[in-house]
């Protein structure tokens, strides 16, 4: 493998980093803000922290095929762990990092994980919790020393120290380094991932290098991502895409990786970075279109009025600018008059000036969401993926976006619709087999490498787009026998505002019913302009007027549902407001926050029941899980309405 | 009590020579006798309380250590000198800093201006140097703005570095204090009750930053509470007030089992 040429040489990651030490020395390859300033390194100064960890490694008796957790927030240094792991041959393992002490020792336990990286004395603390019953588990590196004074340090040793140790003993280790990097390939294992699981336990993703590397690829081709482009790095490190952007794709492309200050100065340091290249989730996207709402409506009469005017022509005319269709001279004029009073300081607020390629995935974005994004000038598009794809299975390109599809397939990617409507793809990013788990590799990649995503969908004739129904196993049948897809409405109800999270149920019954969780921020602001008082989540979530209005909403949902031909049975009879918020603390939720739908009906059996058998209010008992794992109980008594449904002619008329 | 003794503490620190020590202090206020002939002292490196009902003294005790009061008997020693009466800027200079029980922060200014307020002990260049913003102002704003910013990171307060103090909830608040203390680089932290008025999770993290102060930077810490379980939690030593007189001395658990504490203070007023 040694002496092929430069294109096959480029086939891992630790190679892919030489590169950009050579070709990108100078330029900045990460960025960070710390005591308010933003420190960088150059892609010179990176290979050397990274290679200085992995002679550090070395020292602690890695051994190629080991599995290195690592678990903290979005830093310069554990991106380099994760590349100074891969150099001395073994597999790095991100995991989240709000996970408590027992997610993390299962995961630790089933991948034999010998180090952890942790941030800090939190971190750390969850591992010595666990340490006991790890066998395997030898030690902990830490990055930030505070509070760990007194800590035994025998199996703890310091990042940087280690750093120090790889540095003073380069000379005697780089020959075992420079032997280890040159034994693998495009085959070696490039990271492992463990999926959120909406049901049972997360499985391991193995990864390649060949994946991570031809993805990335043909993604920055497909976007022409160069290294002058930039991005923030917020979303969990231990999910695929944050992995894909900050290491596969950054790496190829040699582009710049910034990492905030802290989770809550997120949005501030995304104006101030102003990346080119943006990824979240449509509930980021979401909260955001909240506040400023919020925002405007609390803004003085003359604002609001110049608000409205722009952005409601914003919203004819951004959206075709962007797809480069015609628009008239006056309308251009009074578009761009606009980007200069409203929608350009806007999208500079909003830190998405600079915004080059947008994407939004994981879950259905509202079509007047979408819109509001596009018609700011923001190129906002969707792609559908997964962790087994290494992200990539469908995304829009540009000229072709709309809210109801998630495009066509990626390059590389082969897509088949099975009879039962499931969508499967081929792909040199579909992984290689999920880890310990032969079974589960079975069900989900068969012989010739078709992958079932678990997903219904359907491809569009004209476009050739594909569009999600839902989940395949969720999608279900009424007892009358008409089709049942709680996710078609479930989107549709989590596009109001005041709606955050919501739960339908209806398989195999003769109704629809639904739990809903409001949105605090949004219902919050309406309450106190309403001069309506509130203390707690729960309080607010009880109050008869905020029940009407979400009943409206139910209705309008209802109304809108009935027009679909195979789903109108979906409608939604009876709802109530629960009286805590959907958690993944408590098992509600995934880490990535996708609804567990199982686990709820289960753990709230009781409020389902009720919803089936007419009673106007229930008394219920929760046991919640608090941030630092310990426990408690709420107790409340939630009422029950009715919403009205209807058939589909009466709308149409 | 004057040897040079060390203690360990139950958590293993090693626990110095007396930093300050008060030696049969008296305050009055006219007729009213806020004091009566207290004697202890704080060690290097400690985190002692001061606990009490209320009126029983503390606030007036943590005024004479930082020299707002001067006790009409007794005297203070400081790093093992007696201390005549001084201005509090010139304490302030000797490396005491507080934080107060109301919390005295400018409302309009930045947290991170609040914070460096706590720096101005520290800097020497003039007037005009500084309003020319010339030479070694500049090296030293710098310099001062560095360590200013190891606090914000410290206290994770960085989200709200340009938020007008007066805007933030009162838990915040309170650790922008904490932070204003913490930038003068102090040998001794007084902290008069910075628990009040916090919810059990606030209280938890302030009881966090208060023992990494400790740990992190070997201040010394006194601190007057009144959550009672705050104070056995943290405290290397507890000192017990009662009508400006102290009837006790001790460890939490020696405290804790005082009969006199517990009928002035924690038994009888409580149950």
């Amino acid at each position: 493998m040694t002496n092929t040429t430069t294109a096959a040489a480029l086939d891992t990651v630790p190679r892919l980093l030489a590169r950009n030490a050579k070709t990108y020395a100078e330029k900045a390859a990460y960025r960070e803000k710390e005591y308010g300033i933003w420190q960088s390194w150059t892609w010179g100064q990176t290979f050397e922290e990274i290679q200085s960890l992995a002679l550090g490694l070395l020292t602690l008796g890695v051994k190629p095929g080991d599995h290195i957790a690592i678990v903290g927030r979005n830093r310069p240094y554990f991106y380099w762990a994760m590349v100074a792991a891969q150099s001395v041959g073994a597999v790095p393992v991100p995991l989240y990092r709000d996970a408590v002490a027992e997610e993390m020792a299962y995961v630790l336990d089933h991948c034999s994980a010998r180090f952890v990286v942790a941030e800090d004395q939190e971190q750390v603390d969850k591992m010595i919790d666990v340490m006991d019953d790890l066998e395997t588990l030898e030690g902990i590196i830490f990055l930030d020393p505070s509070g760990m004074r007194k800590y035994d340090k025998s199996a703890l040793s310091s990042y940087r120290e280690l750093q120090q140790i790889g540095r003073d003993r380069k000379s005697e280790l780089q020959g075992e380094l420079d032997k280890r990097l040159a034994a693998q390939g495009s085959d070696t294992t490039c990271v492992m991932l463990y999926t959120s699981g909406t049901t049972g336990r997360p499985k391991g993703v193995v990864l390649s290098n060949r994946n991570i590397i031809e993805t990335a690829k043909n993604s920055c081709e497909f976007d022409s991502l160069v290294a002058d482009d930039s991005v923030l790095a917020y979303l969990p490190m231990a999910w695929v895409g944050d992995f894909i952007f900050s290491i596969g794709q950054a790496y190829w492309s040699g582009f710049c990786v910034g990492c905030p200050e802290s989770q809550e100065t997120m949005q501030k340091d995304l104006n101030e970075v102003g990346p080119t290249y943006f990824f979240a989730p449509p509930r980021y996207f979401e909260g955001l279109l909240t506040s400023v709402q919020i925002r405007m409506e609390d803004a003085g009469p003359f604002k609001r009025w110049l608000f409205k005017i722009f952005m409601d022509h914003a919203k004819v005319v951004g959206p075709k600018l962007l797809d480069v269709k015609p628009v008239g001279l006056m309308d251009r004029l009074k578009y761009n008059l606009g980007a200069i009073l409203i929608t350009g300081p806007l999208k500079n607020t909003l830190g998405l000036s600079r915004v080059r390629v947008g994407y939004t995935a994981g879950e259905a974005i509202g079509p007047e969401l979408f819109d509001f994004y596009r018609s700011l000038g923001i190129n906002l598009k969707q792609l559908y993926g997964q962790t087994e794809a290494s992200v990539f299975i469908t995304q829009q390109k540009d000229g072709e976006v709309r809210a109801d599809t998630v495009g066509t397939p990626s390059p590389g990617v082969e897509l088949r619709i099975a009879d039962n409507g499931e969508v499967f793809y081929r792909s040199a990013g579909a992984f290689d087999h999920y880890y310990k788990n032969p079974k589960s590799t079975k069900e989900t990649k068969d012989k010739e490498g078709w992958v079932a995503t678990g997903d219904a969908g359907f491809i569009e004739s004209d476009s050739g787009h594909l569009r999600i129904i839902d989940r395949a196993k969720d999608v279900g049948k009424l007892k009358d026998g008409s089709m049942f897809a709680p996710k078609f409405v479930e989107n549709k109800l989590k596009f109001y505002a005041n709606i955050l999270e919501t739960v339908v149920f209806g398989n195999g019954k003769d109704t629809c019913v639904a739990f809903i969780n409001i949105d605090l921020t949004a219902v919050g602001n309406w309450a106190e302009r309403n001069n309506i008082a509130y203390s707690s989540y729960q309080e607010l979530a009880g109050h008869p007027e905020v029940y009407s209005m979400i009943q409206s909403n139910v209705q309008a949902v209802n109304a809108s549902v009935a027009q679909d031909e195979m789903l109108s049975g979906c409608q939604i009879t009876r709802f109530l407001i629960l009286h805590k918020e959907l958690d993944a603390d408590d098992g509600e939720l995934t880490r990535t926050q996708k609804v567990r739908r199982n686990i709820i009906a289960e753990k709230y059996d009781d409020l389902l029941g009720a919803l089936y058998d007419g009673s106007d209010s229930i008394f219920t008992k929760t046991e919640v899980t608090y941030e630092d794992g310990r426990k408690g109980a709420i107790t409340a008594t939630l009422e029950i309405r009715d919403a009205q449904t209807y058939d589909r002619k009466k709308v149409a008329a | 009590m004057n040897a040079v003794d060390t203690y360990i503490t139950a958590d293993g620190r090693t626990i110095g020579a007396p930093l300050m020590e008060m030696k049969n202090i008296t305050l009055r206020f006219g007729g009213v006798t806020a004091i009566q002939d207290i004697s202890f002292d704080i060690r290097e490196g400690e985190v002692r309380a001061i606990i009490g009902p209320n009126g029983a003294g503390k606030s007036s005790m943590l005024n004479v250590i930082n020299g707002f009061y001067h006790p009409q008997e007794g005297e203070v020693w400081f790093r093992g000198k007696k201390r005549l009466a001084m201005k509090p800027h010139q304490i302030a200079k000797q490396g005491i800093a507080r934080t107060f029980q109301n919390i005295a922060l400018f409302k309009g200014m930045s947290t991170l201006d609040n914070i460096m307020t706590g720096r101005l002990t520290h800097m020497k260049s003039g007037l005009f140097s500084q309003m020319a913003w010339w030479g070694g102002a500049q090296t030293e704003e710098v310099a001062n703005r560095a360590i200013v910013e190891k606090v914000i990171d410290f206290l994770e307060i960085q989200a709200i570095r340009k938020t007008p103090v007066g805007r933030l909830p009162y838990g915040f608040q309170k650790r922008v204090e904490l932070g204003r203390a913490l930038a003068a680089e102090p040998k001794l932290l007084l902290l008069d009750e910075p628990m009040a008025g916090m919810n059990v999770e606030e209280k938890e993290d302030m009881s966090r930053f208060i023992l990494d102060v400790n740990d992190e930077f070997g201040t010394t810490i006194a601190l007057i509470e009144h959550d009672m379980g705050v104070v056995m939690d943290i405290a290397d030593r507890v000192v017990v007030m009662d009508y400006g007189k102290k009837i006790g001395d001790g460890t939490p658990d020696e405290v804790r089992n005082n009969q006199d504490v517990i009928d002035a203070y924690l038994g009888v007023a409580h149950d």
